[in-house]
């Protein structure tokens, strides 16, 4: 063997990449990079604001402390509404996604316009975010709880939808063939052959469906529609930061606590 | 056999909670909670029952959508994808640090436990809350949005990166330590290549996300198209609601099959 | 008692399952059908029932053409055939018992099925069948915790709770090993013959076919090239259903070398081997 093809076949030389390749991935980059740096200018960010931002934020703490202990009176019923508001929109949210989610599912739907219209309802209710839900409950019942639990149900209803329809489409295929076998109804092959499948996930997509509203139904008050985010907002327009503390350390403690019991309820049940 | 066996008859399936006591007693509580539950929510039944009638008025008022002031709705949803563009580069930027000192087996002990707090801080807390925060502090405008989205996203990719690096087989990670290699090379050689396209995918997802709480944010006053929607509201101003509401949800729309396309690519 | 005639079977996707199939069985016997992958046993078992809907040709069971009923028609006919598969096909998270039950589904109502409240013989035949397939006491497991010669067993059981005229067995070994491949053929025979059920029975092994069927029909590319007794299985047909291959070792009598000259086990052995397992 010449040095030259001992050379050709060893080279000292190895590159993960083609020069090209790399060409083009470092170009990706330099757009990406571009592109936020455009929109920064777009957004026209006054940037003097952060010059005292780190005082304004001190002075924040400091306000907030010592938190007004007081005021927890008036923060408890609030705060179990809010509760109730997730509870109560989560509970018909599962009475009303277990019918769409039967229609949205291939395999369990009727024909292809049930299955689209499942669909639509599905997507339509998933693309909307829970405040704006309940902005448009507020216009409709005027404020308060009601207008909470239906923004909270209409939201969850894409959600576990979507979820509970996967779990129907993944069915497994030969036990519906072997309950068909027997000579069962169709509605006999929903109870016995698909439910059973599908339960433990309909559980658990509730579970943590709920968990979930808990954190947003604590900003539904902020359009007036129910629960603590209305205290909360009040405090925050009147500057009464020592009250605006105990708002948020109490809906600290909620959500971590309804986290926790989600996450254990739902280990439980799988 | 002597005899033939005698078979029974009844059979009942065994319940989840064995005890019929305290299955009996586990519906009650769940009885009692709806009866408290609907008896403390303060309802203003008349303004509810004119619910309806008002929904339909509501609805009547709604179409046709107006489309007629476009450029305000441009400007808005062009306003609302930067945010959510700028909240998603410098947040999965910094999430990678905060991301790696969450790691349970990378971290030494009280670096691991103040990077958790800060997620657990910063996760707990609505959005909206945060961006409400944001407001008072730096005024109206998109700049609190942007910061609200930021932390959003910066809790949301550090939590995941931890948890994947958590999860990653230990193997790769001994043998790389055993070539004798230091931390930072570690991290260009072990952890990177398996942590990279996870990591953009769960970026990418957050770009998504992002996309539809920017939105929101602007319900209280932190920019984008949220901050339109709410004025229209407020002026009654229902048929150009509802053009909005169609270009909020089309704009979603967009940002998931967008997302979707990109992290299909990505594997 | 079975009678298929010209059954032929497209796919949408165009593959031709089944090239007009005609073949009778009317006696109690176990019919086992071999064939290689894709020979269209699967196809033909289904078309029996209509899991799979035929293209052409009939099935008559009892006088009845299966492929003109109604869907309500079907119900009726189908529960008179029972199915037992090869990935056992349970319901996973119901318990043994309530998978027993299921067999009954074509008999009771809706509003039964829903409280799972079963009339008190469907309930007796149950138990009964259990200690049968050597399942006592296991009622109240979950059908998730059992192993897989169990879950035949719990199969088995279900096809038979519908006290069919009917077997159609479709690969029932295929997922298990060896040892408790027998043990499950032996059940399925034993039952077959001790209720003079007819049974139609998928099954890759030849030798397993060879040492349990009474009649075997070899399949190949969607017609039947053999219908016989077991001892017919000789090098030149196995060459017709299979193709070119060594056939020396598993030709003729293969039950000898398999169980090594032990006598064929009948009933008794059974339970005492289900105790065991």
């Amino acid at each position: 063997m010449t040095v030259e093809e001992h050379a050709r076949r060893y080279p000292e030389v190895w590159r993960r990449f083609s020069p090209r390749q790399t060409l083009v991935r470092y170009a990706w980059y330099a757009g990406i990079v571009f592109v936020a740096l455009w929109s920064v200018r777009q957004l026209e960010i006054p940037w003097l604001y952060f010059l005292d931002a780190h005082v304004q934020a001190a002075d924040l703490l400091v306000r907030m402390f010592p938190p007004d202990w007081a005021f927890i009176e008036q923060v408890l019923d609030p705060l179990i509404e809010t509760i109730h508001i997730a509870t109560l929109g989560t509970a018909f949210t599962f009475i009303i996604a277990f019918p769409i989610a039967f229609l949205s599912a291939r395999n369990t739907t009727y024909n292809d316009l049930t299955w689209l219209i499942g669909r639509f309802i599905l997507v339509t209710s998933r693309s909307v975010n829970t405040v704006v839900w309940g902005l448009v409950f507020v216009a409709i019942f005027g404020p308060g709880p009601v207008a909470g639990i239906w923004a909270i149900t209409a939201r969850s209803i894409g959600f576990m939808g979507k979820l509970i329809a996967e779990a129907i489409e993944e069915v497994d295929e030969g036990t519906i063939e072997a309950i068909e076998a027997t000579g069962a109804s169709r509605l006999q092959v929903l109870w016995i052959g698909v439910l059973p499948q599908v339960l433990p996930i309909i559980w658990g997509t509730s579970i943590y469906r709920w968990d979930i509203n808990i954190r947003e139904s604590t900003v539904l008050g902020f359009v007036g529609a129910g629960g603590i985010g209305i205290i909360l907002y009040s405090s925050i327009n009147l500057f009464a930061w020592s009250e605006v503390g105990i708002i948020i350390i109490s809906i600290f403690v909620v959500v971590v606590f309804s986290e926790f019991v989600s996450a254990a309820v739902r280990q439980r049940i799988t | 056999m002597s005899s033939p066996p005698v078979y029974p008859t009844r059979w009942k399936p065994p319940s989840l909670i064995s005890s019929p006591a305290a299955r009996r007693g586990f519906v009650a509580l769940a009885v009692l909670y709806l009866l408290w539950s609907f008896g403390t929510i303060e309802v203003d039944w008349s303004r509810v029952s004119r619910g309806l009638p008002r929904a339909a008025d509501l609805f009547s008022r709604m179409f046709p959508p107006d489309f007629s002031r476009w450029e305000l709705l441009v400007k808005g949803v062009g306003e609302s994808v930067q945010m959510a563009f700028v909240a998603s580069f410098f947040g999965m930027a910094v999430a990678v640090p905060i991301g790696l000192c969450a790691a349970r087996n990378l971290a030494p002990r009280p670096i691991y436990l103040a990077a958790r707090g800060i997620i657990v801080i910063t996760r707990t807390l609505h959005e909206v809350i945060v961006a409400i925060i944001f407001v008072k502090v730096f005024g109206f405008g998109p700049l609190a949005g942007v910061l609200t989205l930021f932390v959003a996203s910066l809790s949301f990719i550090a939590k995941m990166l931890a948890e994947d690096i958590e999860n990653m087989p230990p193997g790769s990670l001994e043998a790389i330590r055993a070539t004798g290699a230091s931390f930072p090379k570690l991290l260009v050689y072990a952890i990177t290549p398996q942590m990279l396209p996870r990591y953009l995918g769960v970026s990418i997802y957050r770009l998504d996300a992002n996309l539809r709480h920017s939105t929101v944010v602007g319900i209280v006053g932190a920019g984008g198209i949220g901050q339109v929607l709410q004025a229209s509201f407020n002026r009654y101003d229902y048929d150009f609601s509802l053009a909005i509401l169609i270009a909020i949800v089309a704009l979603v729309f967009i940002g998931e099959f967008f997302s979707a396309w990109i992290r299909g690519r990505l594997r | 008692m079975l009678t298929i005639t010209d059954l032929f079977k497209r796919y949408p996707t165009g593959q031709r399952a089944l090239n007009g199939v005609s073949l009778t069985v009317d006696l109690p016997q176990v019919v086992a059908i071999i064939g290689p992958s894709g020979a269209g046993k699967s196809t033909l078992l289904r078309c029996v029932n209509r899991l799979v809907e035929p293209t052409s040709g009939s099935v008559v069971l009892d006088g009845i053409d299966i492929t003109k009923l109604s869907r309500r028609e079907l119900r009726r006919a189908r529960r008179r055939m029972g199915m037992i598969f090869q990935e056992y096909n349970l319901v996973e998270r119901l318990t043994v018992m309530e998978n027993l039950l299921s067999g009954r589904l074509g008999y009771v109502g809706f509003w039964r099925t829903y409280r799972r409240r079963y009339p008190p013989e469907d309930i007796r035949m149950a138990y009964e069948l259990l200690d049968r397939v050597g399942l006592t006491g296991y009622e109240d497991t979950r059908a998730d915790a059992l192993s897989g010669g169990e879950r035949q067993r719990v199969g088995i059981a279900r096809a038979l709770m519908q006290q069919p005229e009917l077997l159609l067995v479709d690969e029932p070994t295929a997922s298990l090993d060896p040892k408790t491949s027998r043990q499950i053929m032996r059940i399925i025979v034993e039952l077959a013959q001790e209720r003079g059920t007819p049974a139609l029975l998928n099954i890759h092994d030849v030798v397993l076919a060879q040492s349990f069927a009474d009649r075997v029909i070899g399949l190949r590319a969607g017609k039947v090239v053999f219908d016989g007794a077991p001892n017919g299985l000789d090098e030149k047909v196995l060459t017709e259903i299979y193709g070119e291959e060594d056939w020396s070792t598993t030709a003729a009598r293969g039950e000898d070398e398999d169980e090594g000259g032990k006598p064929p086990r009948r009933r008794g052995d059974m339970e005492s081997e289900a105790a065991v397992g």
